[in-house]
C-alpha cells in the first residue's frame, strides 16, 4: 500500500504495516490526526481531541509491537463515539448537560480497546443523548455528510460515521437504538453492525433506552467490523443485561461460500416509503447474491409499520426514567440562579436539554403518567411481542433477512429538523429489529444520484437472527469480495492543508 | 386524545423542565402529531399479548453481597456543578454536594 493510500487501508492492513515494523503506531497516529487538523474545522466530526493523551497511547502500543505482543488492533487509531466513557476525556453525549463533564472511569467498550493496546484518536459528536437521525440535535453543532457538505450524516452517530466516510480514523465506534449505527452508516457509505442485544455491555455507556441501546463497530468493511467485534463483545458483570456466552471468533466465517444461503426478502420494507433511487440499488445487490448462489425468498414482517409507533412510546418512557438523573445536583449543568430546590432541578434541566431531547422527555413522562399506562406503554410492550414473533416465522424460512437501511439517500440539513415525525421515518427499516434485540448491519450497496447530481451511497441492510453476527459478517464479507462499493471513498474539499 | 396546554404545563412539571408559555404551545404542536403517530396502536389487537419489556428473556443475575467497588468520591466529586446564584465554586463541601436549604 502505497504511503497516500493510508488512510483507506483495512484493520488488517494495518496491523500488518505495523507488526512488520514498516511504519510505527505513532507515524499512523499522526497520518490521521493530520487528516482531522485539515479536514475536521470543516466536517465538525469530532469534538474531542487530546493529541497527548492519544499519541501517549501510539507509544505505549509501539512497545508492545517490539515486544512481539501485539493484538490485532495493537496500535490502530479508533474514534470513540462521545457517548462512552473514558477516563480523563471529556465525555458529553452531545449535551450541554454534560458539557463539562470529564469521564472519572472507563466503560466497558473502552477498556475493551485499551486491552486491546487500540490507540483512542478522540471523541466524536453525536446527537444530544443518541437521539436523533441526521446529528442535528448535538449541542456541538451539526456534522457535515462527507459525500456533499450541504447532507446530514445521518445520526444519532453521526460524527463517527463522517469520521469513518472522511478516513478520519481507522474505524470508530457507535451505538444504535432505533437506527443510530445503521441509518448513518447507509447514509455516509460504509460498514456498520448493530450486535444482538446484551452482546456488548453497557456499562459506561450513557443511556438513552436500556431495552434497546447496544453499541457497535462502524468501519470500512465487514472483516473490519469482525476485527471490532472480537474486541467489543463479551460479557461484563457490571452489566445486568450482559449476556454470559463463551467468546466468540466473528472472523470464523468470513471465507465460507455463500452458495445455498437463503435470503428473505420482506414485502414490507420495499413499499411505499421507499425511494425508487435507492430501491433500484438494493435491487442490483439482490441480483449480486443471486450470483453467488443465494436463494431468494419473499417473506412478510407484518408488524413493521407498527414499529415506529411502538418505539416512540418505549424509548421515550425509558429515556425519561433514564433522565432523570440529570438533576443539577452531583454533575452535569446546574442553572446560575435559582430560588429553592424544585426551581434549581427545573431551571437546570431546561437549560442543560435540547429540544428534542426535551420533547421525548415529555413524551415519555405522559404515557408513564397515571390513566395513560395500559393505553400506551403496556399497549407498546404487547406490540413489540407481536412485531418480535414477525421475525421469529420470518427465520423459518431464511438465514437472513435483507432490505434498504434507510428509506433514502441523506437528505438536506435543516430538511427535518422542524419535523420530528419526518425525521422518526428516517429509522421505519431499523427500529423493529432494536425492538426484537436482533443484529442489524448496513452494508455499503451503490450509489444514488440526488437530483443535483451527486452521488450518494446506499446502504444494503442485513439482518440476522440471534447471535448470528458471524454468520452477517460472512455474508458481508463475500458481497464485498465480488464489489467495491466499501472501498470507496468521497473526494473532500480542500481544507486546512 | 388532543392534548392541551394544561397536559403539556402539568407533564413538563412532572419531569421537572420548566417551560414557559411559548415554548409549551410550540412543544404541544409538536407532542400532538408525535402523539398522533402512537395512537396507530390502539387500531390493533393486543388481548391476551404477553408484554414484552426487554429484548432478552433473563433474570436478573445475583452475586455474593461482598465490597466490588472502591470508594471514588473524590473523584466523582470532580464533576460537581458550579453552586450557583453569584457563587462560581464547586457545589460541594465535606464530601457532600450543596443544595438549596430543603427543611426548615
Amino acid at each position: 500500500m502505497a504511503k497516500n493510500d493510508l488512510s483507506n487501508g483495512s484493520l488488517k492492513s494495518y496491523a500488518d504495516l505495523l507488526q512488520s515494523k514498516q511504519i510505527s503506531s505513532v507515524e499512523l497516529t499522526q497520518e490521521f490526526l493530520a487528516r482531522i487538523h485539515r479536514y475536521n474545522p470543516s466536517i465538525n466530526a469530532f469534538i474531542a481531541l487530546d493529541e497527548a493523551k492519544t499519541l501517549a497511547q501510539a507509544k505505549a502500543a509501539d512497545v508492545r509491537i517490539a515486544s512481539g505482543k501485539a493484538a490485532p488492533l495493537t496500535g490502530i487509531p479508533i474514534a470513540q463515539k462521545d457517548i462512552f466513557c473514558a477516563k480523563g476525556w471529556p465525555t458529553t453525549c452531545g449535551s450541554k448537560m454534560l458539557a463539562n463533564f470529564v469521564a472519572p472511569y472507563d466503560a466497558h467498550v473502552i477498556s475493551q480497546f485499551d486491552a486491546a493496546g487500540a490507540v483512542n484518536l478522540g471523541k466524536t459528536n453525536m446527537d444530544e443523548f443518541a437521539m436523533g437521525s441526521s446529528n442535528e440535535t448535538s449541542y456541538f453543532g451539526g456534522v457535515k455528510n462527507p459525500w456533499s457538505f450541504d447532507r446530514v450524516p445521518g445520526g444519532s452517530s453521526g460524527g463517527s460515521a463522517a469520521a469513518v466516510a472522511a478516513r478520519l480514523c481507522a474505524a470508530a465506534t457507535g451505538t444504535d437504538t432505533g437506527g443510530s449505527i445503521r441509518q448513518p452508516a447507509s447514509l455516509c457509505g460504509f460498514t456498520g453492525l448493530k450486535p444482538t442485544y446484551g452482546v456488548v455491555s453497557r456499562f459506561g455507556m450513557i443511556a438513552f433506552a436500556s431495552s434497546l441501546d447496544q453499541a457497535g463497530p462502524m468501519a470500512k468493511s465487514a472483516e473490519d467490523c469482525a476485527l471490532m467485534m472480537n474486541v467489543m463483545a463479551g460479557f461484563d458483570e457490571r452489566d445486568s443485561t450482559s449476556l454470559d456466552r463463551a467468546k466468540e471468533d466473528y472472523c470464523r466465517d468470513l471465507n465460507k461460500p455463500l452458495a445455498g444461503l437463503k435470503i428473505g426478502l420482506p414485502k414490507e420494507f420495499f413499499a411505499e416509503g421507499l425511494s425508487a433511487d435507492v430501491g433500484k440499488v438494493i435491487g442490483n445487490s439482490i441480483a449480486e447474491y443471486k450470483k453467488l448462489g443465494a436463494e431468494i425468498i419473499d417473506i412478510s414482517l407484518p408488524n413493521t409499520g407498527l414499529s415506529i409507533p411502538v418505539y416512540y412510546v418505549l424509548a421515550p418512557a425509558e429515556a425519561s426514567s433514564n433522565l432523570s438523573r440529570y438533576d443539577g445536583v452531583r454533575y452535569g449543568h446546574r442553572a446560575d440562579s435559582y430560588t429553592d430546590l424544585m426551581d434549581m432541578y427545573c431551571k437546570s434541566r431546561a437549560q442543560g436539554f435540547g429540544a428534542e431531547v426535551k420533547r421525548r422527555i415529555l413524551i415519555g413522562t405522559y404515557v408513564l403518567s397515571a390513566g395513560y399506562y395500559d393505553a400506551y406503554y403496556l399497549k407498546a410492550q404487547q406490540i413489540r411481542r407481536l412485531i418480535a414473533q414477525d421475525f421469529v416465522e420470518a427465520f423459518k424460512q431464511c438465514d437472513v433477512i435483507m432490505g434498504p437501511a434507510a428509506p433514502s439517500t441523506a437528505f438536506k440539513a435543516g430538511e427535518k429538523v422542524d419535523d420530528p415525525v419526518a425525521m422518526y421515518l428516517q429509522d421505519i427499516y431499523t427500529i423493529s429489529t432494536n425492538l426484537a434485540g436482533l443484529p442489524g448491519m448496513s452494508v455499503p450497496a451503490g450509489f444514488a444520484n440526488s437530483n443535483d447530481g451527486k452521488a450518494l451511497p446506499v446502504g444494503l441492510q442485513i439482518i440476522g437472527n440471534y447471535f448470528d453476527e458471524a454468520r452477517m459478517l460472512n455474508v458481508a464479507h463475500q458481497y464485498q469480495q465480488v464489489t467495491d462499493w466499501h472501498n470507496q471513498a468521497p473526494s473532500l474539499p480542500e481544507g486546512n492543508a | 386524545m388532543a392534548l392541551s396546554i394544561e397536559d403539556i404545563k402539568k407533564v413538563a412539571h412532572l419531569a421537572r423542565i420548566e417551560i414557559n408559555e411559548n415554548d409549551a404551545n410550540a412543544t404541544l404542536s409538536k407532542l400532538s402529531g408525535i402523539l398522533a403517530l402512537i395512537e396507530q396502536m390502539q387500531a390493533v389487537d393486543t388481548s391476551g399479548i404477553e408484554p414484552m419489556s426487554h429484548a432478552q428473556d433473563l433474570s436478573q443475575r445475583l452475586r455474593d453481597d461482598v465490597v466490588t467497588k472502591t470508594n471514588l468520591r473524590d473523584e466523582f466529586q470532580k464533576n460537581a456543578p458550579i453552586l450557583g446564584n453569584g457563587s462560581q465554586e464547586p457545589a460541594v463541601a465535606g464530601g457532600l454536594y450543596l443544595v438549596p436549604k430543603v427543611i426548615e
